[in-house]
């Protein structure tokens, strides 16, 4: 059953397309990477489905939420995507004046309403499965960049959405870290999350991922099972994605 | 090999210099008095702009003349007039200056040159109601600061319970007058009349409340010089010359001529009609510190005006659409792109022909528009300065816009703006001296009439400078451990 349905999806920012009819199926228990070059539209890509950028064409449903093409709808008609759909940054992004705790339990008691204690129980739970309760009251300033990271999926996480959305996850990991997130995410789709990850790390896709998609210049290129695309790509542009692996010295 | 040639540079010049002072004390009386004042006593001549006329610079004329000397104006504002001849910036100060025991003390005063009274001015309803100060009890009466007549009010503020206002000019008592910001004018009758041949409105009470004189005042130590004035100056009221310029001026009366008649004939001790109170450092403290509190008040009542509009334009540059964003940036870009004094100015009398500010509200609502638009800028760039990404993270989360406001983005923009608010607090406190312009006396101005009174700025500039530090330096403090506490490093 798929968690997220992006039929024929148009964006154009002034007259440039950025995205050109992309059609994109995740199901629940799924991870999908998609990869692709800087600028192929990855990252644009996530956004609208976070209704964070509005859409020119097309149709995007989480759910019983619709995106459709125009100006975005008021935060009021967006409740029902808000709470299916997490969202972990590029870079962590946290709240800097409220600790890791506290920015966990920021949306579950304010969007959602939850009692503290509720909110409590559940960031607790989050931050020690994703290895980081013993952070629970450091500031973002004091946590690395892995830490950080954690606390912001378990952000994402804390009002428990059926879509995870992450930008480019491994770009500030160590392959030890990756390995790590990689299992995390693994967790996460087998507890019946659909994950849509947007990467250019053709090993932790090839690892992780069950599905792979590659964009470029705005357009699925090619799509498949992840051992399938990654070893016997049929397109340029995954090629060069994995040319630019093989030809990158060995990581430390 | 420059060495030399300054040393050279410098024994020519104090050469020069010697060689010239001399010649120039012979030949020329410097003599200091304030244009500001106007006529009669001393201002700009309408017909030449560059020189000055009046009864003043008539009478230093004659001055210079019995001395064989050129006379040469030198400007300067009229209560820093003693000072600057002790100074040595000119050898007679003249322009109204009034006798005094304080001042007779501390400078050479010649014999008195004119006798005046001061007398009550008040609105012609109000004739046979305010005859006498006692008449006067809870009531505003107006004046010029520093003066005999302030003195007579502060006096009158303990007897009779009247309220003295302060002004730092001599035209806008009589205009307050008028339009009923204060019910009396205690001044000169030179400046009473005067004032009542330019706009009227108002009538004189015949009876003066107390007698006065204007000398010339000379450094302490120019006793000698003093004395050959004096000489001067009894030999023009023998020969009529004085009366007759006095008379040109249209400030001779019958009261003028009994006096030359007395005075010509003795070497005269005058005496002023105004009791002195006992003038020692701790007299000044009460009111010192009085006038500081005033200064904290308003200080504060102005910062909460300035964070709350200042709160408000922020946002509306942050958040608000095309027009708001245009009208709040014109409202911030003419606020700081004029002096804060003209602004006071056009609230306290520009606008009171429209609505009529009490002094202090004025100056709360002066000061508190004038720093709204400096703490907006403080905001406005605090509030950019938080990540777009931790605000679109908070959507993500499902927060509505106002959430995200109240619970992301001012929580972190108030720790970024803390310490420039400091600043500006700071800065308000001290600022918060421009507005003794629309008579509300507050430290600084205090400290002046205080000053003025004892004839020297040392104690009490240091009295005052303290009295701000002990303002400002616990604040400073306060918003120091603040930061420190939310740096969370």
């Amino acid at each position: 059953m798929s968690t997220l349905t992006v039929r024929d999806l148009e964006l154009n920012r002034g007259t440039r397309p950025i995205l050109r009819g992309v059609n994109l199926d995740v199901d629940s228990g799924e991870v999908c990477a998609f990869m692709g070059v800087s600028g192929a539209g990855k990252s644009t890509l996530l956004r609208a489905i976070a209704a964070l950028e509005s859409i020119s064409a097309g149709e995007i449903t989480i759910g019983d939420a619709v995106l459709s093409p125009g100006p975005l709808p008021p935060e009021s008609r967006l409740r029902e995507l808000r709470r299916q759909v997490g969202f972990v940054f590029q870079t962590p992004s946290l709240f800097e004046h409220l600790s890791a705790i506290e920015n966990v339990m920021l949306g579950p008691i304010h969007a959602l309403r939850w009692p503290a204690e509720r909110a409590k129980d559940v960031a607790r739970r989050l931050l020690d499965s994703l290895g980081v309760a013993h952070r629970a009251d450091a500031y973002p300033r004091q946590l690395s960049g892995g830490e950080a990271q954690r606390v912001a999926i378990a952000r994402a996480l804390a009002p428990d959405p059926t879509l995870l959305l992450m930008d480019e996850p491994t770009s500030a990991l160590d392959p030890a870290r990756r390995g790590a997130l990689g299992e995390s995410l693994r967790a996460l789709a087998a507890d019946g999350r659909g994950l849509l990850v947007s990467t250019h790390d053709a090993e932790f896709a090839r690892r992780f991922a069950d599905r792979v998609v590659v964009l470029d210049q705005g357009r699925i290129v090619e799509e498949g099972p992840a051992s399938v695309v990654l070893t016997s790509p049929s397109h340029a542009a995954t090629r060069t994605l994995l040319q630019g692996e093989s030809s990158s010295p060995p990581k430390p | 090999m420059l060495r030399h040639s300054l040393i050279a540079l410098t024994v020519l010049l104090c050469a020069a210099c010697t060689s010239e002072a001399p010649v120039q004390t012979r030949r020329v009386l410097r003599w200091g008095g304030d244009a500001e004042g106007g006529a009669p006593f001393v201002e700009a001549d309408p017909a030449d702009p560059s020189r000055v006329r009046g009864f003043d610079v008539e009478v230093a004329g004659m001055i210079a003349k019995g001395l064989g000397t050129q006379p040469q104006f030198v400007q300067v504002a009229w209560a820093s007039i003693p000072q600057s001849a002790e100074r040595g910036d000119f050898e007679l100060g003249m322009s109204g200056i009034e006798d005094s025991p304080e001042l007779r003390e501390r400078a050479s005063l010649t014999i008195p040159y004119y006798e005046f009274r001061e007398v009550l001015a008040v609105r012609p309803a109000d004739k046979d109601r305010y005859k006498h100060l006692s008449d006067l009890a809870h009531h505003r009466v107006a004046t010029l600061g520093s003066t005999q007549a302030y003195r007579i009010l502060l006096d009158g503020q303990t007897k009779n319970g009247l309220i003295p206002v302060s002004y730092d000019d001599d035209v806008h008592p009589y205009a307050d007058l008028i339009s009923g910001r204060v019910d009396a004018v205690l001044l000169d009758n030179i400046i009473a009349e005067r004032s009542l041949r330019r706009s009227g409105g108002f009538v004189i009470q015949d009876e003066p409340v107390a007698i006065g004189h204007y000398v010339a005042v000379l450094a302490k130590k120019n006793s000698a010089l003093r004395d050959s004035v004096n000489d001067v100056l009894r030999a023009r009221m023998r020969d009529g010359s004085l009366e007759k310029t006095l008379r040109a001026w249209n400030v001779w009366n019958d009261a003028e001529a009994q006096y030359f008649a007395k005075a010509a004939a003795e070497v005269r001790d005058t005496t002023t009609a105004v009791a002195q109170a006992d003038r020692s450092v701790m007299s000044y403290i009460p009111s010192l510190v009085r006038a500081a509190a005033i200064t904290l008040v308003l200080s504060f009542l102005a910062m909460g005006l300035a964070v709350l509009i200042g709160g408000c334009l922020a946002a509306g540059r942050v958040y608000g659409g095309p027009i708001v964003r245009g009208l709040f940036a014109a409202y911030v870009e003419v606020v700081r792109g004029t002096p804060v004094l003209l602004q006071l100015f056009v609230l306290y009398y520009g606008l009171s022909s429209v609505i009529r500010l009490p002094a202090f509200l004025a100056a709360v609502l002066g000061l508190g528009l004038n720093y709204a638009a400096y703490e907006s800028e403080i905001y406005r760039s605090a509030l950019e300065a938080i990540p777009r990404s931790q605000l679109e993270a908070a959507r993500t989360l499902g927060l509505s816009e106002l959430q995200i406001f109240r619970l992301v983005r001012a929580p972190q923009a108030l720790r970024l703006a803390l310490a420039p608010m400091t600043n500006d607090f700071v800065a308000l406190l001290k600022d918060s001296s421009l507005v003794s312009v629309i008579t509300v006396v507050e430290l600084t101005k205090q400290t002046a009439i205080y000053a003025t009174n004892v004839g020297s700025w040392v104690v009490p500039g240091l009295l005052c400078a303290a009295l701000y530090l002990v303002f400002s330096l616990p604040l400073t403090r306060v918003a120091r451990g603040l930061e420190a506490k939310w740096s969370h490093v």
